[in-house]
């Protein structure tokens, strides 16, 4: 047995597997009368650390913490999971890029769970020391910061940014020689071409513009989509008709929160299969993201509550769960 | 020339007895292994299925007992162990075949024995009272090592039989 069978692993993570919320737990959730109900139900099912004082986002927060940390003493080298965790480092990278800019002191924006710390990120960019960032991280961060403190875009700023997690994330998924995190890669890269096409087309941005945002994938074209969103929605939904996204259109008729729903939808139905794996890194990456698409459920929920939002309105943002 | 003739006839069969033992015992110390580990990874979460899970981590470990039978028939045939008798070169050979389905299917099966161990612990630890049917399923390899069991034992007898 090689050492990447994660023998001992898989199996701690088959009886953490136990512990994830089904659909009835969702259900409960949902029918909880009150947001304080919902924090008690959570409490009682041992989301938190016991301290009923905390906001919804510091319980969030809590639960992911604690994920990572199982994981930590699971895997000896985290790297391999670094695809999930490219999207917060770059979200850092933007919120520093912006925070740089603007010589705000608001530190609120950053993500914990970064393969760099937040703050490691501020002070680099704060520095100009760009080449000290990942190499990955170097070129988009610097033309980032040049284009907003020379333009002052915003939008500029982000979607050189956005588009460089994509090709992270895209490069970190095919180096992974993993079907399950090659799979999540494509899926993430394709569902944020797709949103950012539909978003571009919706405020009549140029072509130019669109093919700058799109980052390439395996399953879409990124410059056919880009001329679908400079010729109208329709097109977009054409386009998407002749790809593996075409059950998508109708979800993205919808709303743009229809079609996140069916993304992730669509990653959990593809590892749910994991469940029945007993060797490999697979069943750890898909207790991962089981875990982040519960996370994600429940701050819809607790949203919902706590914004008094119609009980419909909250059960259509719900996701499926892992188990 | 006879003289090193039946001494290479004996050493044969010792090596036989030997990968009866050996690699028969090497799958069980593999299947044993892993499924160790994907028990003490369920023990960790939780330490009531330890009884459970033991079982089913052992059930890799017969294959080695067969081999250690085989080896220990083997030998005691040759005169390695009690009386000593004088072994044909022919007849160390056919010893030393009479081994080989217990040491290679031993191995193999054990091997295997174990993966199919690792993922019934995987359903004891999500499904505890499907303990009874999560044991069926490594036990149906044990099957193979026990007909290669039989034919080892069956060859071995029947070659002492034989005056060559």
């Amino acid at each position: 047995m090689s050492d990447t069978q994660y023998t001992y692993a898989v199996a701690r993570i088959r009886s953490k597997e136990l512990l994830l919320f089904n659909a009835q737990a969702i259900e409960q959730l949902l029918s909880a009368k009150s947001y304080d109900e919902c924090i008690r139900l959570l409490a009682d099912k041992g989301w938190g650390s016991g301290d009923s004082r905390i906001s919804a986002e510091e319980l969030l927060a809590q639960e992911r913490e604690k994920t990572w940390n199982l994981i930590g003493e699971l895997v000896p080298d985290l790297s391999v999971f670094d695809v999930f965790l490219y999207a917060n480092d770059y979200h850092n990278l933007k919120a520093a890029v912006k925070q740089v800019c603007t010589g705000s002191e608001d530190f609120g924006l950053y993500i914990s769970h970064g393969t760099v710390s937040a703050k490691a990120l501020y002070d680099m960019v704060n520095a100009h020391d760009f080449y000290l960032l990942p190499e990955k991280m170097r070129a988009p961060a610097q033309e980032a910061y040049e284009a907003l403190s020379q333009t002052r875009d915003g939008q500029l700023c982000d979607i050189i940014i956005d588009k460089a997690a994509l090709e992270a994330i895209y490069t970190a998924g095919k180096a992974s020689h993993n079907d399950l995190i090659e799979k999540y890669a494509e899926l993430t890269v394709a569902s944020a071409d797709i949103k950012t096409a539909v978003r571009c087309c919706r405020t009549g941005k140029p072509l130019e513009f669109i093919r700058r945002a799109l980052a390439e994938c395996d399953t879409l074209n990124a410059a056919k989509l880009a001329q679908a969103a400079v010729e109208g929605i329709e097109s977009i939904c054409d386009y998407l008709s002749s790809t593996n996204y075409a059950e998508a259109v109708e979800a993205l008729a919808q709303s743009p929160s229809a079609f996140e729903r069916w993304c992730d939808n669509l990653m959990i139905r593809d590892i749910r299969p994991q469940q029945y794996v007993s060797f490999g890194i697979g069943p750890l990456a898909a207790y991962i993201l089981g875990r982040e698409n519960e996370i994600k459920t429940v701050r819809i929920i607790l949203s919902g509550k706590l914004n008094g939002l119609p009980d419909a309105s909250v059960r259509e943002r719900v996701r499926e769960m892992y188990v | 020339m006879a003289n090193l003739m039946a001494n290479l006839g004996l050493a044969f069969a010792i090596l036989g007895a030997a990968l009866a033992a050996c690699l028969a015992g090497a799958g069980s110390a593999i299947g044993v292994g892993v499924a160790g580990q994907a028990a003490a990874g369920v023990v960790t979460e939780d330490p009531n299925k330890f009884s459970k899970v033991l079982v089913l981590q052992l059930l890799p470990g017969t294959q080695g007992i067969y081999g250690l039978l085989i080896a220990f028939i083997c030998l005691s045939q040759v005169g390695v162990i009690g009386t000593p008798v004088e072994v044909s070169f022919a007849k160390g050979l056919m010893y030393f075949c009479a081994c080989l389905p217990m040491a290679i299917a031993g191995l193999v099966s054990a091997k295997f024995q174990g993966q199919a161990s690792v993922a019934s612990i995987g359903l004891v630890a999500k499904k505890p009272d499907q303990f009874g049917k999560a044991m069926i399923f490594p036990a149906m390899v044990e099957t193979y090592a026990i007909l290669a069991l039989l034919i080892s034992l069956l060859a071995i007898m029947g070659v002492s039989n034989i005056n060559i």
